[in-house]
């Protein structure tokens, strides 16, 4: 640890010291002065020096980025300055990465927008202001300098933190007048660069964060320490929906390092101790009394039982309608028809559940690793009684997100409500088994298709039905319409599939339980990409077609898709393999990208499933980091593949019977394929808007896998994951 | 009493013996780089060397480890960075990056195990640390770049 502190350059320090020196209103904001150096950097101070509220040039030309969106792994920490700094024109080198603060954003009225860290929104979301403010700056330290040399500040330009002024050769360096140009008017309108002129979007910059996450560097809120924190280790009511009835602390009391027991909520308790392993020790003795009340009714089955009478129920949100679907339907010469199902996925970040709490009266201060900065602040709030001019959010790097920090925020509140409990900072930490058991999990979700051909052999009817939990009910009802969740028929809707039939429709029938269900990587267009792709594939089977010559037929009107359909599989060299290879290929269009993949695997006679080779052709409009774009989709392969091979998450008496890594699987380093990227980026060609990474690459792969183990076996796979079919490598 | 060495520095040990050596690293010493992620053995986050070799540090009582030698990331480099962070780095392996400390530590068990690598000596020593973020291509990649060079800095000499 010497070491890496020794290397901390004064801005470094800045978590530690700024919540004591930087001018905050809020009172007893000082604990965090105390706390071990993180070496993720936050401002909590509003900086006189600041050009535009996104940089802060230092006299020694250090350019520090702020950063609203979180770090979770997909390159936040980097993407997003990169943006700033195209416009800035700024030297690279000198970029430093810093979180703002949420109370900050809120305090400021949101200068840095939405800190939301999800939908693959960051680049697409914020790209234009940021690249805006980036050559806002510029142009403040242009007048600045053109000021100074009492010229005009158009025959001056801008390259490496550097201005010059053509005609005389005069320089200065940004760090030398970034203080005074801090002080002139932010200009309204400034024109960006054209993308051919970009010097930095479109690179494969290195990560600013590299060097942090390879030398075990204190990033993540689980390394917080503050002085006199207590650790708390939990138990909520292993049926999902039960309550709390009674524990008897006085058989861990006397324990080594016990403090206290606590109820939190009426749903869990909390055993806090000098350290988190004595915490967990005796919480694992703790008699507890549950009522699983009518949880204890909840099964696998019983829970398939009422999604499958949803798919003939009455009560049916429409998403979308061409033509009319049951006169198309009613007139076929042929009819395809399938049940599929997906079930319950868990998100196992690799950083279980933690939050670090400290309450005082009137004031709370935490240290989250959140996809959502304000949202963390105002459950802490909410939780609390509290205004949230009294919270006080330290953003850390995320060890993973997945959608399990972003609207759920139950691990912030929990952590909020112990620590409300004791005149103590605490930090709780979750159990990994705790963390599988009480997730926010993908829905669990049915679909029945139906589709039907003419006499000449054309698709004239499509016809889709789903059913499972909405999501948005429990975790987002501002986004319902009508008081229906639209969103759980993504990837059949309008905006998301290309594919043209003169008659579809797609419903959503809702049913929902106890069991809390959530976003997940892809989240409904990933089921959803599942049902269409590999239906798809069945339609093109049944009418003897090539499944990617098939769906060229439906892509006519759809260049976007259709190109980076072909991307994919010339890359793939589609339908040409090794014996015992097989192809499969999916096409799934989401946040504003397109993604599609070929799949090259064999099936052993034996039922094992080894993917080869992913092809994954992605058009996201602009790529502002190839490499991190390029790791972002072997990310989403691995996510998909370990879903689509193990996945599955099965409950009993309401509680969910699956605990760690050996019952809920991850994918391993001898599963990988190999992942090949093509760019196949169009720029604005087809929209103005830009497309996000970091989850697109995750819907195609399960049924790419499924339509290449029915080339391979003949046999359609219908219900995820593959494990309950055939058997995967490590099985063997 | 209990006195181990941890990264050259002789302790004694105070806390009870059952303590997983993960959790006396973390909250005992402060030594925050070796990661909790399933406390079970299963997922390789809190892999740390015992005499050299990779162990998972949830699974080790410190009552058990009289005497034991221990090596966490924060030392893993001596006097800089080992190759195999530079590899890190160079390639940008990590994505959240909560796994990589203990991929990091079974990567150089391999490398004095196995001093160049093939993919089949890869997948049997380093399929037993998950990473969800799925940075496998290129922890391979970095494995073998970091064999490389020590190969290549040792013909040298």
């Amino acid at each position: 640890m010497t070491l890496e502190r020794g290397r901390l350059s004064r801005r470094e320090f800045v978590f530690a010291i700024s919540a004591a020196a930087g001018g905050l209103a809020l009172p007893n904001a000082g604990l965090s002065a105390l706390a071990q150096v993180s070496c993720v950097r936050q401002e909590t101070c509003t900086h006189n020096s600041e050009i535009t509220a996104w940089i802060v040039i230092e006299p020694d030309d250090t350019t520090v980025i702020r950063v609203a969106r979180s770090e979770m792994g997909q390159g936040n920490f980097t993407t997003l300055p990169m943006l700033v700094a195209e416009e800035l024109e700024c030297d690279w080198q000198f970029v430093r990465a810093e979180y703002i603060e949420a109370s900050e954003n809120i305090a400021r009225r949101h200068v840095w927008g939405d800190m939301y860290t999800a939908a693959s929104i960051s680049v697409r979301g914020s790209q234009s202001y940021l690249r805006k403010a980036g050559a806002q700056a510029r142009q403040m330290l242009l007048d600045e300098a053109a000021a100074r040399w009492k010229v005009p500040s158009s025959e001056c330009s801008a390259r490496d933190s550097i201005i010059t002024h053509e005609k005389t050769g005069r320089t200065v360096r940004y760090g030398e007048i970034a203080a005074a140009a801090a002080r002139r008017p932010v200009p309204p309108g400034v024109m960006l660069k054209p993308p051919e002129q970009w010097r930095l979007i479109g690179k494969p910059i290195p990560r600013l964060d590299a060097l942090d996450k390879s030398v075990g560097r204190p990033i993540y809120a689980s390394d917080v320490r503050l002085p006199g924190m207590l650790f708390a280790s939990v138990s909520a009511c292993p049926a999902l929906g039960g309550r709390l009835v009674s524990f008897d602390e006085s058989k861990i009391l006397r324990m080594p390092g016990v403090r206290h027991v606590l109820a939190v909520e009426g749903t869990a308790v909390a055993v806090l101790a000098d350290s988190w392993w004595q915490a967990n020790r005796a919480r694992l003795r703790l008699p507890i009394v549950w009522d699983f009340g009518k949880a204890r009714e909840l099964t696998t089955e019983s829970l398939r039982d009422l999604f499958r009478e949803g798919l003939d129920a009455e009560d049916v949100a429409i998403g979308r309608r061409v033509g009319n679907v049951k006169v198309a339907l009613d007139k076929a010469i042929t009819l395809v028809s399938a049940d599929y199902e997906v079930p319950y996925l868990a998100h196992t970040t690799m950083e279980p559940q933690t939050c670090t709490a400290h309450v005082t009266a009137g004031h709370a201060e935490v240290w989250a690793p959140t996809q959502n900065g304000e949202g963390t602040l105002l459950s802490v709030a909410d939780a609390l009684k509290l205004d949230p001019a009294q919270v006080m959010v330290h953003k850390h790097h995320l060890g993973g997100g997945f959608g399990r920090r972003g609207l759920a925020q139950d691990w912030a509140r929990m952590a909020a409500l112990i620590a409300q409990q004791v005149n103590q900072p605490i930090k709780m930490i979750w159990t990994r088994d705790e963390d599988v058991q009480h997730d926010y999990y993908r829905p669990m979700v049915l679909a029945r298709q139906s589709a039907g051909f003419d006499r000449s052999g054309n698709l004239v009817g499509w016809q889709v039905r789903v059913c499972g939990s909405s999501i948005l009910v429990g975790l987002s009802p501002d986004r319902l319409k009508n008081g229906q969740d639209i969103e759980m028929m993504n990837g059949f809707l309008e905006e998301d599939m290309a594919y043209r039939v003169p008659n579809f429709e797609v419903g959503y029938v809702m049913r929902n339980t106890t069991i809390p269900v959530g976003f997940w990587r892809g989240v409904n267009h990933s089921q959803n990409g599942f049902f269409r792709e590999s239906f798809i594939d069945e339609l093109a089977h049944h009418r003897g077609q090539d499944p990617y010559q098939f769906r060229i037929g439906l892509l006519a009107k759809a260049p976007r898709s259709l190109a980076v359909l072909k991307a994919a599989a010339q890359r793939a060299n589609w339908g040409h393999t090794a014996p015992g290879v097989y192809q499969g290929v999916a096409l799934v269009e989401c946040y504003n990208s397109v993604t599609a993949q070929v799949v090259d695997l064999s099936v052993s006679s034996t039922g094992e499933i080894a993917v080869h080779r992913v092809v994954c052709a992605i058009d996201a409009g602009y790529l502002v980091n190839p490499r991190i774009v390029e790791a972002q989709m072997e990310g989403a392969v691995a996510y998909g593949l370990a879903a689509a091979l193990h996945g599955e998450i099965t409950l009993q008496q309401g509680r969910v019977q699956q605990s760690n890594f050996n019952d809920y699987r991850a994918l391993r380093m001898n599963e990988m394929p190999r992942v090949e990227v093509v760019d196949a980026s169009s720029g604005n060609r087809y929209t103005p808007e830009w497309g996000g990474v970091g989850e697109p690459g995750t819907p195609p792969l399960a049924p790419a896998i499924a339509n290449a183990v029915f080339a391979a076996s003949g046999q359609r796979i219908r219900s995820l994951p593959f494990a309950r079919h055939l058997r995967a490598p490590r099985d063997a | 009493m209990v006195e181990l060495t941890v990264n050259g520095v002789v302790r004694q040990v105070s806390e009870e013996p059952d303590t997983p050596l993960l959790w006396y690293l973390r909250d005992g010493l402060g030594l925050t780089g070796t990661r909790f992620g399933c406390g079970a053995g299963l997922c390789g986050c809190c892999t740390v060397h015992l005499h050299g070799r990779a162990v998972r540090s949830c699974l080790l009582r410190v009552g058990d480890l009289n005497g034991a030698v221990i090596t966490t990331i924060e030392a893993l480099g001596t006097g800089g960075l080992h190759p195999l962070q530079q590899a890190w780095i160079d390639l940008e392996v990590p994505q959240c990056g909560y796994c990589q400390s203990g991929q990091l530590m079974q990567a150089a068990a391999l490398l004095e195990q196995f001093p160049n690598p093939s993919d089949a000596d890869i997948d049997a020593v380093m399929s037993g640390n998950i990473c969800r973020c799925g940075t496998y291509p290129r922890i391979r990649a970095a494995i073998k770049q970091a064999a490389a060079r020590r190969i290549a800095a040792r013909e040298t000499l």
